[in-house]
């Protein structure tokens, strides 16, 4: 069922206060995550900037900040111990990391947490790099993008690995088959919440990779943030979808009438070495065209 | 109760199971592989009602173990080696959230050169991530000790982790008489298990765990958790005292075994203790005045009784399976540092012995003694079971002062 703007709670379980970069959509998105799941919940934290933002904005929920690779290995021991303890009914175990956290540090123990079937919603918050240690690269950085490992300089610009190779992390825990699995982003929140909504309700694991562009280490001026978010699945970049018991769907329609890529990038300081005329531009585009038909080659249902 | 034949891994499994630990966390690695095993028979069988998380890797097992305990529930962990390593960082944090999780080590030495064969190197070189840490010299020894750790660590004025060590091979797979408890026995002399007062998350009563601690603070937590750990040493004594008076077999965080009279001192920990007490048996039958200290805790670290019964004697030779490369053994500066502002001290020279499972045996004891007879001349980390240059010949030079 779709998430309305009406339904969604007025009840806040963030305090006043942030210390997230002005504009930073992952504050945003933690903010509605916690409206869909309701006080009932205890979160675990991996290291990365929400961690550091929870200082401040507290949230009104158990909230525990672990270290960087090991929260759903943590998780996985409270589902276990409430278990154990005859407690576990009725509360929603939420799991919240970056993309350094997921796709590279933490990979092998969030594989272990779903491969056991940890009764866990774990959420991943992607803006493509290590932002909290100020910007290096990580494994699902996107080609040519500048960070602070992939430096724009006289012989490589920009991250330079093979286009289409970035770590897909959604289709890594699909293939573990996780009963729900689904690609959001922050530029839609209230799909992000109806994704959550979808997770919640899962018995097992449950995945939500939500695509967060970053204002202060893309170099993206905080009024276009959210449309920026958008561009991402506007051009193609970022495809919005969900697998449930292994049946693919988008979620969000595509556009028949292709938006090129450099619509998207323009925005971004950290592509600001690329133009019309760029050969790494035509790479980039080809990747995303490539990616995009695959994956919907892949879709079980329109 | 009648005695029950058991290798050291089903001791420390059938601890597991009168302690009713209810989350258990473990990545296999020989040689602490049949503990989880055995307590995975238990589970299956409905003979412990506890969930197994069958975790990926030491890191993630010490990960659920601190999970578990952030709830509340009673938890265990065993390892070794390469696996404690691996979990080292996880060590820190769970002693930095005080949580009482309980991990038996079966001590392995680290690779490379790979080697599966029992020294102290896994656990000692962890001896200061602020937990607690046992050491057995029988297989009876592994049982009591782990059930005494619940009783300490979830004791609320200490609160914090505890290793139980055991060297690997020697008592993770010899079979010795043990003596068990009663379930009934267990379930009083232990608390219920999630009865402490630490706090947990808890959505009723919302707590924010693992914040940042800035400068200005962090030594006072430090401290406290110093002084947490360093007082632990009365409710360690307290607990052995009330398990003797329960059981029958009383234990001390530093034994004493002929130390009245003693003029050279034998320290060390773990089974090579066993050795050393029977090798000093026959060295007494020669009127050699011999003595030894059994470090049954390392960490509390019992240093009054290290400084009341070694007082007296000429020369204390601390024996370390260990080694601190380039330095010396591991136990040896802890002891030396105790007996450093002493008036009256004996002196001390260190022993490395037994790695990567050398066997230590009568003869590796009586050189020692031997060596410890010669007092100081100027060295004192001697390698007396090492082999030399040339086949046979020992080294025995030591390291300059």
């Amino acid at each position: 069922m779709a998430v309305k703007m009406k339904n969604v709670p007025d009840e806040e379980y963030l305090h006043q206060g942030s210390l997230g970069c002005s504009a930073c959509p992952e504050v945003l998105v933690f903010r509605h995550a916690l409206k869909v799941l309701g006080p009932n919940t205890i979160v675990i934290n991996a290291t990365g900037c929400l961690a550091v933002v929870m200082q401040m904005a507290v949230p009104k929920v158990p909230h525990f900040h672990v270290l960087f690779e090991n929260a759903p290995a943590l998780m996985s021991g409270i589902d276990d111990a409430l278990k154990a303890q005859g407690k576990r009914e009725g509360t929603n175990l939420l799991v919240v990391a970056g993309d350094g956290a997921t796709a590279d540090i933490g990979l092998s123990a969030l594989s272990g947490a779903i491969e056991r079937n940890q009764d866990i919603i774990y959420v991943c918050f992607d803006n493509e790099s290590y932002m909290n240690t100020g910007g290096q690269r990580s494994g699902t950085t996107s080609f040519g993008a500048r960070t602070s490992t992939t430096p724009v300089g006289s012989v490589v610009q920009g991250e330079d690995r093979l286009p289409g190779l970035r770590k897909d992390v959604v289709e890594i825990v699909a293939a573990h088959g996780a009963p729900y699995v689904a690609s959001t982003t922050a530029g839609y929140p209230l799909d992000f919440m109806e994704r959550l909504e979808k997770a919640a309700k899962v018995r097992g694991p449950s995945y939500i990779h939500c695509h967060c562009p970053c204002p202060t280490g893309w170099g993206v001026e905080t009024k276009d943030i959210i449309k920026v978010s958008q561009l991402a699945v506007k051009t193609r970049c970022i495809v919005m979808y969900e697998i449930e018991n292994g049946v693919r769907r988008p979620t969000r329609k595509v556009s028949k009438k292709k938006t090129p890529v450099l619509e998207y990038l323009k925005y971004q300081a950290r592509y600001r070495h690329l133009n019309e005329d760029s050969p790494a531009l035509v790479e980039l585009q080809q990747a995303v065209d490539d990616g995009f038909e695959a994956l919907m080659a892949k879709m079980d249902d329109e | 109760m009648k005695a029950e034949f058991w290798n050291g891994n089903m001791a420390a499994a059938q601890a597991v199971r009168a302690a009713r630990v209810q989350v258990i966390a473990a990545y296999p690695i020989t040689p602490q592989t049949h503990t989880v095993e055995y307590i995975a028979d238990f589970v299956s069988n409905g003979e412990l009602d506890a969930r197994m998380v069958k975790v990926e890797s030491e890191h993630s097992a010490m990960s659920a173990c601190a999970g578990a305990a952030s709830v509340g529930a009673r938890t265990f962990t065993a390892s070794c080696s390469q696996g404690v390593q691996l979990m080292s960082e996880v060590l820190y944090m769970t002693s930095g959230m005080f949580f009482p999780v309980v991990m038996a080590i079966a001590n392995r030495t680290m690779s490379m050169p790979v080697n599966i064969w029992p020294d102290h190197q896994d656990s000692l070189v962890n001896r200061d991530s602020g937990w607690l840490q046992f050491y057995a010299t029988s297989v009876q020894e592994i049982y009591d000790a782990i059930l005494c750790a619940y009783k300490v660590s979830e004791n609320d004025d200490v609160s914090l982790p505890a290793m139980v060590c055991y060297d690997g091979f020697i008592l993770s797979h010899a079979s010795e008489p043990a003596y068990p408890i009663t379930q009934e026995e267990a379930d009083d002399f232990l608390p219920r298990a999630g009865s402490m007062e630490r706090p947990i998350l808890d959505p009723e009563n919302p707590l924010q765990f693992g914040e940042v601690l800035f400068p200005e603070w962090y030594p006072d937590y430090e401290y406290k958790k110093h002084m947490g750990l360093a007082n632990s040493i009365n409710v360690v004594r307290d607990v052995f005292e009330e398990f003797g008076e329960r059981f029958g077999r009383k234990y001390e965080p530093a034994e004493a075994y002929w130390c009245d009279d003693a003029e050279i001192i034998l320290m060390g920990l773990g089974s090579m203790m066993s050795t050393t007490r029977w090798t000093v048996d026959q060295l007494r039958q020669q009127g050699k005045k011999i003595g030894v200290v059994n470090l049954r805790v390392f960490r509390p670290f019992p240093a009054e009784e290290i400084a009341e019964l070694t007082k007296n004697a000429r020369v204390l030779a601390v024996l370390d399976r260990d080694i601190g490369y380039g330095t010396s053994g591991m136990v040896y500066p802890d002891v030396t540092r105790v007996l450093y502002n002493l008036e009256k001290r004996p002196v001390a020279l260190n022993f490395i012995i037994g790695l990567g499972g050398k066997d230590i045996v009568p003869s590796t004891i009586e050189r020692i003694v031997e060596l410890a007879e010669q007092g100081y001349d100027g060295k004192a980390v001697y390698w007396p079971d090492a082999r030399g240059p040339e086949e046979g010949i020992p080294y025995t030079e030591g390291l300059t002062l």
